[in-house]
């Protein structure tokens, strides 16, 4: 007896909750089908444009998933081996995509313009190059004012082999 | 003499020491030789894809692929010519390298300072700038227990930061107190001297500058407004004017009896 009371009320409950749901889903999806998703999700990072007139070593799709090893592969490169060339370097990087803030000058790592932080901070990864490094290009240093890199096929092809080891 | 104002400093032997003429004699005429020959001193084809600017030849220089392995940059310090009170070197390492005084006296690094040594029999005293020595057999890479601290093929005595821990170890290996642990949070350090809490620095010769073929930012200051007491070079190339010089004069390392073989060397100590 008590038994078939718990089905039905089990049942009931499970009836109400699906309805509910549905209650609440329905609407949106009728509405404004995936687009209401992506809204209540984190925003996509605005990704600061790089220098105009300057080129990138490679393609954004590729630099998204391999700066970080290219970057370790120059450090080890400069630090050990004295390579001071300007592609690949941090330095080179912090060049072409420094933001300028309100003040004119360029942003740190501390404002959440950043270049790098635009992008770290939506995938939540730290970034901790610059706990050492600079984060903006130095002022007056017309060096880093980088030009295109003009990269040759086999210098690059040689650097990635370097990568991948 | 006393030297407050660095701008004016105008470097003079210690009065105990022997005069400039007598002390050191061909050694104006060298130095002159040495920074008039600029770019055109020597062009050194070290293999065939690097070519690297010995001395001058300005900023324009090309930026490097790698470093010389055959190559032994070094110093060489001509103690009677370091003024009392002069402290150019210091001021230009500081400026070139951004460890500038943060009114921790106790906690702040220094990567090259003025010490005053003294006879206690015939009281003569001398001053010298002391920075990391370069070691042949660095101490402070022999203890390193994680790789951080090394020498370049080139001689120069780093600390790479990306692997230091900041233990220390280096700091009590050196027996010339040339290294620094930094304390605090910094920013805007400077793009080609990377520097950061809870890591281990010390004189880096200016490895930024040389791997550009300029000579480090101390002894350019020294030799335009200081004393033009210091010289640098490639201890191993016997045409270069350090090594020559060196051959000449009777030169000596800071505690050679410990035998690390540093690559900075001083005259009339």
């Amino acid at each position: 007896m008590k038994q078939w009371i718990r089905q039905v009320l089990a049942t009931a409950l499970l009836a109400v909750a699906l309805g509910a749901m549905a209650g609440i889903s329905w609407p949106g999806m009728a509405s404004a089908g995936e687009e209401s998703t992506q809204v209540a999700a984190v925003p996509a990072p605005a990704i600061p444009e790089a220098k105009p007139g300057t080129e990138c070593v490679r393609d954004p799709e590729f630099m998204r998933r391999n700066h970080m090893d290219m970057l370790k592969h120059k450090r080890d490169l400069t630090v050990h081996e004295g390579n001071r060339l300007p592609e690949f370097s941090l330095n080179e990087c912090i060049a072409c995509h420094a933001v300028k803030g309100d003040d004119g000058k360029n942003v740190t790592i501390a404002d959440s313009r950043h270049f790098c932080r635009s992008c770290h901070d939506y995938a939540a990864v730290e970034v901790d190059c610059f706990q050492c490094h600079a984060s903006r290009p130095e002022a007056g240093d017309t060096a880093l004012q980088s030009s295109p890199h003009g990269m040759n096929v086999l210098a690059l092809s040689e650097f990635l082999k370097g990568v991948q080891e | 003499m006393s030297c407050t104002d660095n701008k004016t400093c105008t470097c003079t032997p210690a009065g105990s020491l022997p005069a400039d003429g007598e002390a050191s004699p061909g050694i104006e005429a060298g130095r002159r030789a040495f920074i008039k020959a600029g770019g055109a001193f020597a062009t050194i084809a070290l293999t065939p894809t690097v070519t690297l600017m010995a001395f001058g030849g300005g900023k324009a220089n090309a930026a490097q692929e790698s470093l010389d392995p055959k190559a032994r940059w070094g110093l060489l310090i001509d103690v009677a010519k370091c003024g009392t009170g002069c402290s150019e070197c210091v001021s230009a390492c500081q400026k070139e390298n951004g460890w500038q005084d943060t009114g921790h006296p106790e906690t702040d690094a220094q990567w090259i300072r003025k010490v005053t040594v003294k006879n206690p029999k015939s009281g003569a005293v001398a001053e010298l700038p002391v920075m990391c020595q370069h070691c042949d057999e660095p101490p402070c890479a022999d203890v390193c227990p994680t790789g951080a601290s090394f020498k370049r093929a080139d001689g120069i005595v780093l600390v790479d930061k990306h692997l230091c821990i900041g233990c220390r170890y280096c700091m009590m290996a050196c027996p010339y107190k040339a290294r620094s642990f930094i304390h605090e949070t910094l920013i805007d350090q400077k793009p080609y001297a990377p520097r950061g809490k809870g890591t281990v620095e010390s004189c880096t010769m200016c490895v930024h500058r040389v791997d550009r073929g300029e000579i480090p930012a101390c002894v350019e200051s020294c030799n335009s407004t200081g004393g033009g007491a210091m010289m640098f070079g490639n201890l191993n190339d016997p045409q270069s004017d350090i090594a020559k010089r060196v051959a000449e004069l009777t030169s000596t390392q800071l505690r050679p009896d410990l035998g690390v073989d540093p690559g900075v060397h001083y005259t009339y100590l």
